[in-house]
């Protein structure tokens, strides 16, 4: 018997080492070189011997008002775009599982901004936000508002800029939480809705008591997906506003990038990347404690 | 507590089909009624037709007195248990019976002390803080009890409530529903396909088949009575024998010619079925229970000889399937005259352990007393 497993335990790990191999050379090298290089004040270019540093690069880079305003910035991106685009998610899912008529044709509508490429939803949305009376985006509000708006530029305005990028994130990305909001929907027991129906719950009150509580985990899923990706913005940016008006939209990901290509500070960039990854890690292992919880206790 | 009332109740899918069929039956008030049928005959239909959760194509249905057709499930007082329990998985057994009080907003030292006196009731107090998923079957389904009676509904709905039980535990539930149903004395639609449940559990039993209602009556009468070849065939395991025959009279003595055989009956018959005068010297079907077929002794008079067909010991009872001559007709055939379907074997229940094998012949005895009667068409003769 214990021949066997061991048997089955060598067959696993030989079919497991191209996938290892992959991990190791493409993964895990990456980020141990980057690890190792966030000590350093490895600057290519530079005349300067490298040298072992320690944590100097992550002292500079919380005494950076720049890398600050991106964190800010990112943190504030997920708790904006976060909860609306799940709510917005959540209702999109919730309307077409209605069965109402027409429904695939809007499922197919609602998801088509999430197969287009980002670079091109933000050009789209350039033109969208376009300055003038005559972008598309003034023309709207000044319909809507009856003339009282007054036609700004949104990619160029310190105050609009984020909002802007904000919005056409949650429009492209909130298709992708709809469809597994969606599926989750379709998989909760329609006997429980009757069961609540006969216990003399209304449709709101059959919303709380079980559609939400049955939703539970494909919600923690979508909403730690999209906080990551929140987390990771950076096409918009750079397309949109490189960073811009006055660090207003600039993030983690787009200093990085800054750092590393356009100033060569690989020492530095390799720090903001490994402060970003503890960042993801710190959420994801967030989200997986509450997911046990909830298995522990069912 | 109150009545309910089905007036012609009709249900008809978009697609066309009928699933319910001029439905017209009464639960008593405190009554419990069984709904039985095969599979798909719609009993499942009307009792969701009751709750609220099917649309009524035609006919009206009462509960109290009160037209519900139109009013939503929520509106409707009444308390359902499901095949499955729909628990909800998410709530502690205690959130699980308090939430129809919740729904009904009473007040927070009340729900508590409902909840605690139903969890008492049905030996659930140890299992309180705890979910569904970890509970036994039989535990989930005292749950979707209490989860039922925990609020003054004015009726039970059971949806198959003992379907998804093992057998053991299917017999210990069923005596518990009984007790508590004659407890609280509340009126219960119960939904079985299990004939042996519709005659434990019931009051009344109702037969319905494709739709239609075949018969109401007490256990006992639906058993002995059977009002078609359908129940009689439906009701009793195994069910019953139904038979061509003729019956004649032989110096003023009514008899069967069975073919093969013939089947002295009492006297007593013509008396106990006077409509059985018009059939005298016409073909007409004759039910036999498969417990009234003996092994013949050197008293028979009309010795049936057969072959075992299959032999099935129980230990305490032997069913035999035996082949004889004699033109056995389905029980579940629309048209009884003319069934295309290939005969069914005559069964015969005796006590006791046998030893026959498949292959051997045998001598059986048909009681006489205690038959049923059918014309061509399947309908009983009184």
């Amino acid at each position: 018997m214990r021949a066997r497993f061991g048997d089955q335990t060598s067959t696993a790990l030989m079919l497991a080492i191209p996938a290892l191999l992959g991990l190791t050379l493409f993964i895990l090298l990456p980020f141990l070189t980057a690890l190792a290089l966030s000590f350093t004040n490895l600057r290519l270019g530079s005349p300067l011997p490298v040298e072992w540093v320690g944590l100097e690069q992550f002292r500079r880079i919380f005494s950076d008002a720049d890398f600050l305003r991106a964190l800010a910035n990112n943190l504030l991106f997920a708790a904006v775009v976060v909860p609306l685009q799940t709510a917005l998610a959540l209702a999109l899912a919730l309307l077409l599982n209605q069965g109402l008529r027409g429904a695939t044709a809007f499922r197919t509508l609602f998801f088509m901004p999430v197969v287009f490429p980002m670079s091109l939803v933000a050009v789209i949305w350039t033109l969208v936000y376009a300055p003038g009376p005559n972008g598309m985006m003034n023309a709207l509000l000044e319909q809507v508002s009856f003339g009282y708006w007054e036609a700004r530029d949104f990619l160029r305005d310190p105050v609009l800029a984020l909002p802007a990028i904000m919005l056409l994130s949650i429009w492209q990305g909130s298709g992708y939480q709809m469809v597994i909001l969606l599926a989750g929907l379709q998989n909760i027991p329609q006997e429980l809705y009757e069961g609540a129906a006969l216990d003399g719950a209304g449709h709101r009150q059959q919303l709380l008591h079980v559609t939400l509580p049955q939703l539970r985990n494909p919600l923690i899923f979508v909403m730690l997906v999209t906080t990551i990706l929140a987390f990771r913005l950076f096409d918009q940016v750079q397309i949109m506003t490189r960073g811009g008006p006055d660090n207003a939209t600039t993030t983690v990901m787009y200093e990085t990038v800054q750092a590393i290509f356009t100033r060569r500070q690989v020492g530095r960039a390799c720090a903001m990347a490994v402060v970003f990854f503890l960042l993801v890690l710190t959420i994801t292992w967030l989200q997986r404690r509450l997911v046990r919880q909830e298995r522990e206790v069912a | 507590m109150a009545s309910i009332v089905f007036d012609h109740v009709s249900k008809t899918y978009s697609d066309g089909a009928d699933v319910i069929r001029q439905l017209h039956l009464a639960v008593e008030n405190g009554e419990l009624l069984v709904l039985v049928g095969p599979s798909g005959c719609g009993k499942s239909t009307a009792l969701r037709m009751v709750a609220g959760l099917e649309e009524i194509s035609a006919g009206e249905i009462r509960i109290d007195g009160r037209v519900v057709n139109d009013i939503p499930p929520q509106r409707r007082n009444l308390a359902m248990v499901f095949q499955n329990y729909a628990l909800y998985p998410h709530m502690t057994v205690r959130r699980n019976l308090e939430f129809p009080l919740r729904m009904r907003k009473l007040a927070g030292a009340e729900i508590t002390r409902r909840a605690e006196k139903i969890a008492e009731m049905l030996d659930l107090t140890a299992l309180l803080e705890r979910k569904p998923k970890a509970l036994s079957g039989g535990q989930r389904q005292r749950v979707a009890m209490g989860r039922a009676i925990v609020r003054d509904a004015d009726a039970f709905l059971m949806d198959e409530p003992l379907s998804n039980l093992d057998a053991k535990l299917r017999v210990q539930i069923r005596t518990e529903i009984a007790s508590l149903q004659a407890r609280l004395d509340v009126t219960t639609l119960y939904v079985t396909h299990d004939q042996v449940e519709a005659m434990t559990l019931g009051q009344r039993v109702a037969v319905i088949r494709e739709g239609r209602l075949q018969q109401v009556a007490p256990p006992w009468e639906i058993y002995r009575q059977p009002a078609n070849i359908f129940v009689a065939g439906f009701i009793g395991s195994p069910g019953m024998n139904v038979l061509r025959g003729t019956l004649e009279a032989v110096d003023g003595n009514p008899v069967i010619d069975l073919g093969p055989t013939r089947l002295s009956l009492p006297k007593q018959t013509l008396v106990d079925h006077p409509g059985l005068q018009a059939d005298l010297g016409q073909a007409l079907l004759i039910g036999i229970r498969p417990e009234a077929i003996h092994l013949a002794d050197n008293l028979t008079k009309d010795v049936l000889p057969a072959q075992a067909h299959a032999v099935e010991s129980l230990g305490h009872e032997t069913i035999l399937h035996v082949t004889t001559g004699l033109t056995t007709i389905p029980c579940d055939t629309i048209n009884p005259a003319a069934s295309a379907t290939p005969a069914p074997p005559l069964i015969a229940v005796l006590p006791g352990r046998h030893t026959f094998r498949p292959g051997d012949s045998l001598r059986l005895d048909i009681d006489g007393n205690g038959l049923c009667f059918f014309d061509m068409s399947g309908n009983a003769v009184r």
